[in-house]
């Protein structure tokens, strides 16, 4: 039990609630800060205040995640019970391969996500398995059930009126800074929303699962069970993911959010309607110059558009429109070319990934309606077979009887492979739907990005801005002998206000260069870890085509060899 | 197409006992003629026998669907209690008349079918097969047009069949004499078995012609996804996009290997299956005949009976109409035994179809199978062989 984490737990316990809420709206980093300054090196991603000389720190730099090299993880021994079988033979016997590729594959599914023929079966099993070297010690497993519907006791008008659904949240895992081995919480949906906007805005530039839709139709338009349902396996699919990444696992929202019972801390705001509305008070006093003119450091960290400050929203929407449509190139341009290349060329692999996607969803559903045909032709020749035996007169009736049946129990096990195979291929398949999400994360570090580019262009604008002004105020006023008083008092303000847009401009560089630096590790992270689940998935998809076909296949050569006589006869 | 059936006749001719008898015929060459509406498929039927009728040793002749129609429908008049063999549907779809896929379905349809017909120890003897396969077109023409007085009578004698065999009750409800029906337990059990019988087959068929149907749609999704595959691995590039693209490949490959099979599927398993529910229809058909021949003979019985009560009658009275109703009782006498006769033959020919349908189709189905179970089990080869040797490629990318 770190002590760091216990205090900082209690602190959450203890604190009341409007406390939570001040510390959280006028200090969103602070409090973080002085918790974490003994932490590993993990927490420099989140925060820009903190001390200058973390952002040399690599974020990703070992201590936890080593190269690679050493093993490959998620060939873990019973998939790869033949891996250097050299010799190809030992496909061809199919009880030994088949059942040996067949029944432990549940166990090692990296992402058991499809809870495909019952829920119970996606809460079970499935280790999260990181796909980082050390991760053969490491885990984290989240386990989401028992939907329970509460009430919401206070600010209702109506007795009774407001309910929702909760749900239970277990974590198993056997990283320390956890501090506890199991732990369960009860949680609603809301509080996920929460979780997803605290992660949004302390790691910027990371690819940052996105969470479940609200589905706010549908959750009106479709049946209670089924929607509640259909949550939770979302649910679980999103903690599971976030326990993925090598970063995000270890965050602090998302350790309170597993482990701390009660309503998490509200977000730095409720809502878009109530966030426009206070920075639009606070407009007229920072336009009449009583107000804060100047972005504070610490909410530079955080983009324009979301935040409160609409001053600061209106001066970078005019800077993002000047770099658009002003003649002149803005102060700062996304310069590296390597990084323009990687975003187009993850443009493209969305779209091929989207196709792929498609495709495989098309192959699942064809292998499906295959296996359902072949049985409903074995149950057919099942009928026929009961039939002609109940009326048989002759012999040859018999004769043919016992040929259906050949037939149709044949077309009944395959049938039965069929849907097996389909049940695996899902799974392998899945991979490109989970890429194809990810897809989404990127997005957004990538527009973490260019909206901190954005704020620092908006500074430099500012500052250069500021300082012209500066210079015709001194120019005017060293023109009056003795000084001209007011303008004297004018040009220290403005010199404060350059002041302070300086220290503003610097944390905003800083943030900018952090981001870029989280999108390269991101990128790169990506394209290993990428790498890895495809073959996975690919060989994975071969090995199960390769089983099952030759399961079929013997199944149909039995037949073939029970009437092969009626060949010889007839030609 | 390998089921080309080249029997030789099974009848031992007594003029001819040097040589074996054979009669093998072939229907081949479908070619499209005329134009817009009045298109229609030709076919070569080359007649290669020793029968002593027949201009032999080899004969060609062109015929189209309805000389085949004509053919039938002469030899199920003629030949009644015979199973005759039955024919390939006349085409639905205007669309589909001329497709590659339906003309072939159809020839070899057409050559089984005359190939029955010349391996029947009767039907092999008839009149009709031997103009069918050695007139010329111009005679073939002409017969075809001058029956068709006759064939104006098929709707009803249908309308008769479905009556007699099927509702029994519209009959008693309207008024009409009661039915007269056959009294055979064991008959009764046949007619009940190919009633169920063609139930279940054309149950056994539907499934049958939607597998022929998903293993098009496999195919068609497995070159989908063998293109999308492909496009990956152009964008991902190195090792672990040419894994994609072998991957994509092999998809492609094993979509060809499908589409082939379906057709095979279609063509060894589905068809018979057609068949067996078409032959199934024809022995309905006949049924209606026996049906018919039955009421024949007993109301040419019941109006015998009752011409022979007049006669004793006016026998009695010494009526001078006595010589005129001997006469028309003597006629109706000779029709009634002519109609119990028919009947009866019916019945001896229908008990020794029903043994050769029995042992025929246990033949045709065990061949059927054969084909479907080798065929999906070479399928199922196939495409393990196809997938197996990515293995290696995608252990050496992982190696790496």
């Amino acid at each position: 039990m770190g002590s760091e984490n216990q205090g900082f737990e209690e602190a959450h316990l203890f604190a009341s609630r409007e406390e939570m809420e001040n510390l959280v709206l006028d200090e969103p980093l602070s409090n973080h800060t002085n918790n974490h300054q003994n932490n590993n090196s993990y927490s420099n991603y989140r925060s820009a205040t903190s001390s200058l000389s973390d952002t040399t720190h690599h974020p990703l730099s070992p201590p936890i995640l080593s190269t690679p090299a050493e093993s490959d993880p998620l060939l873990s021994p019973p998939l790869y019970r033949n891996p250097g079988a050299s010799d190809n033979n030992s496909y061809i016997e199919p009880p030994s391969y088949a059942d040996v590729i067949f029944s432990p594959f549940d166990e090692n599914a990296v992402n058991e996500i499809n809870g495909l023929d019952s829920p119970s079966q996606s809460s079970e099993s499935s280790l999260s398995l990181s796909r980082s070297p050390s991760s053969s010690s490491d885990y984290i497993k989240i386990t989401v059930s028992n939907p329970k519907k509460e009430q919401d006791t206070t600010n209702s008008l109506v007795p009774g009126g407001n309910t929702y659904y909760t749900y239970l949240i277990t974590t198993r895992t056997n990283i320390p800074e956890f501090g506890s081995s199991e732990f369960s919480v009860r949680r609603r949906f809301r509080d996920v929303v929460t979780l997803s906007d605290r992660l949004a805005e302390a790691y910027r530039g990371f690819f940052i699962p996105p969470r479940p839709d609200k589905n706010v139709v549908e959750s009106q338009v479709m049946q209670k069970q089924e929607f509640v349902e259909q949550r939770r396996v979302a649910l679980e699919k999103y903690l599971r993911r976030l326990a993925e990444h090598p970063v995000i696992r270890l965050s602090d929202e998302l350790k309170v959010f597993l482990q701390v019972d009660g309503r998490l801390p509200l977000p730095t705001s409720t809502d878009v309607a109530s966030r426009m509305l206070d920075g639009a008070v606070k407009l007229p006093k920072q336009l009449f110059g009583e107000g804060n003119a100047v972005v504070a450091p610490q909410e530079v960290v955080q983009p324009a558009k979301g935040g409160r400050d609409l001053l600061r929203l209106f001066k970078e929407l005019r800077q993002s429109v000047a770099n658009d449509w002003g003649g002149s190139k803005p102060p700062v341009v996304e310069e590296d070319k390597l990084f323009m290349e990687k975003k187009e060329w993850i443009h493209d692999l969305e779209q091929q990934l989207s196709n792929a996607s498609q495709q495989a969803e098309a192959l699942v559903k064809a292998q499906q309606d295959m296996g359902e045909t072949m049985g409903e032709l074995g149950l057919a020749f099942i009928k026929l077979t009961k039939f002609e035996n109940e009326e048989a007169m002759f012999n040859s009736q018999r004769a043919r009887a016992t040929d259906m049946k050949c037939l149709a129990t044949a077309a009944v096990k395959a049938s039965r492979f069929y849907r097996e195979l389909n049940a695996q291929t899902v799974k392998h398949l899945d991979t490109l739907h989970e890429y194809l999400g990810l897809m989404l994360a990127v997005h957004g570090a990538f527009s973490d990005r260019s909206s901190a580019l954005l704020t620092v262009q908006t500074l430099l604008s500012e500052l250069s801005t500021l300082h012209s002004r500066a210079e015709k105020l001194e120019a005017a006023s060293s023109k009056i002998f003795g000084g001209d008083k007011s303008r004297i008092r004018k040009i220290d303000e403005l010199k404060e206000t350059i002041r302070a847009t300086e220290d503003a401009k610097n944390v905003a560089i800083r943030e900018y260069e952090r981001i870029k630096e989280n999108n390269k590790c991101e990128l790169e992270r990506l394209d290993k870890e990428r790498r890895t689940d495809f073959l996975n998935m690919l060989k994975g998809f071969v090995v199960n085509q390769v089983g099952y076909a030759e399961k079929i296949s013997n199944v149909w050569a039995k037949v073939a060899e029970e009437t092969s006589g009626y060949a010889k006869d007839s030609s | 197409m390998e089921q080309q059936r080249s029997l030789s006749g099974s009848s031992q001719s007594p003029r001819s006992p040097s040589s074996q008898p054979y009669l093998s015929v072939s229907v081949t060459d479908p070619v499209k003629l005329g134009n817009g509406v009045q298109a229609y498929i030709s076919y070569r039927v080359i007649t290669k026998t020793n029968f002593p009728d027949y201009q032999g040793p080899e004969k060609i002749v062109i015929r189209r669907y309805s000389d085949f129609v004509w053919l039938r429908d002469r030899l199920f008049e003629k030949y009644k209690g015979i199973f005759i063999p039955p024919l390939p549907e006349k085409s639905a779809v205007e669309k589909f008349r001329f497709s590659a896929e339906f003309i072939e379905m159809r020839r070899q349809a057409l050559d089984v079918f005359v190939n029955r017909i010349a391996s029947h120890s009767e039907l092999q003897q008839s009149d009709e097969l031997r103009t069918f396969l050695q007139a010329d077109e111009d005679t073939m023409e002409r017969m075809r047009s001058q029956e068709t007085g006759i064939f104006k009578k098929k709707p009803a004698d249908l309308m008769q069949i479905f009556k007699d065999v099927q509702s029994r009750v519209s009959d008693v409800v309207l008024g009409k004499e009661k039915p007269v029906e056959e009294s055979n337990p064991e008959y009764e059990k046949l007619k009940h078995y190919i009633f169920e019988l063609e139930n279940h087959l054309a149950e056994a068929q539907k499934h049958a012609y939607r597998l022929v149907k998903r293993h098009r749609e496999l195919g068609q999704s497995l070159s989908d996804f063998g293109k999308a595959a492909k496009l990956l691995g152009a964008c991902e590039g190195q090792d672990l996009g040419k894994a994609f693209s072998e991957l994509g490949a092999k998809s492609e490959t094993l979509s060809i290997r499908l589409q082939k099979e379906a057709h095979q599927l279609l063509m060894n398993f589905e068809e018979p299956l057609k068949d067996y529910v078409r032959a199934v229809q024809s022995i309905k058909a006949t049924i209606g005949e026996r049906a018919n021949a039955f009421r024949q003979q007993c109301e040419l019985a019941e109006t015998m009976k009752l011409k022979e009560i007049n006669l004793d009658k006016l026998m009695l009275t010494r009526s001078d109409r006595v010589g005129e109703a001997e006469h028309e009782y003597k006629e109706l006498k000779a029709a009634s035994e002519e109609a119990t006769r028919r009947f009866e033959t019916i019945v001896r020919l229908m008990n020794e179809e029903i043994v050769r349908f029995q042992e025929q189709k246990t033949q045709d189905m065990g061949l059927a199978f054969h084909e479907f179970a080798k065929g999906q089990a070479r399928l199922a080869n196939s495409i393990a062989d196809a997938w197996r040797s990515l293995l290696p490629k995608l252990e050496a990318c992982s190696a790496a």
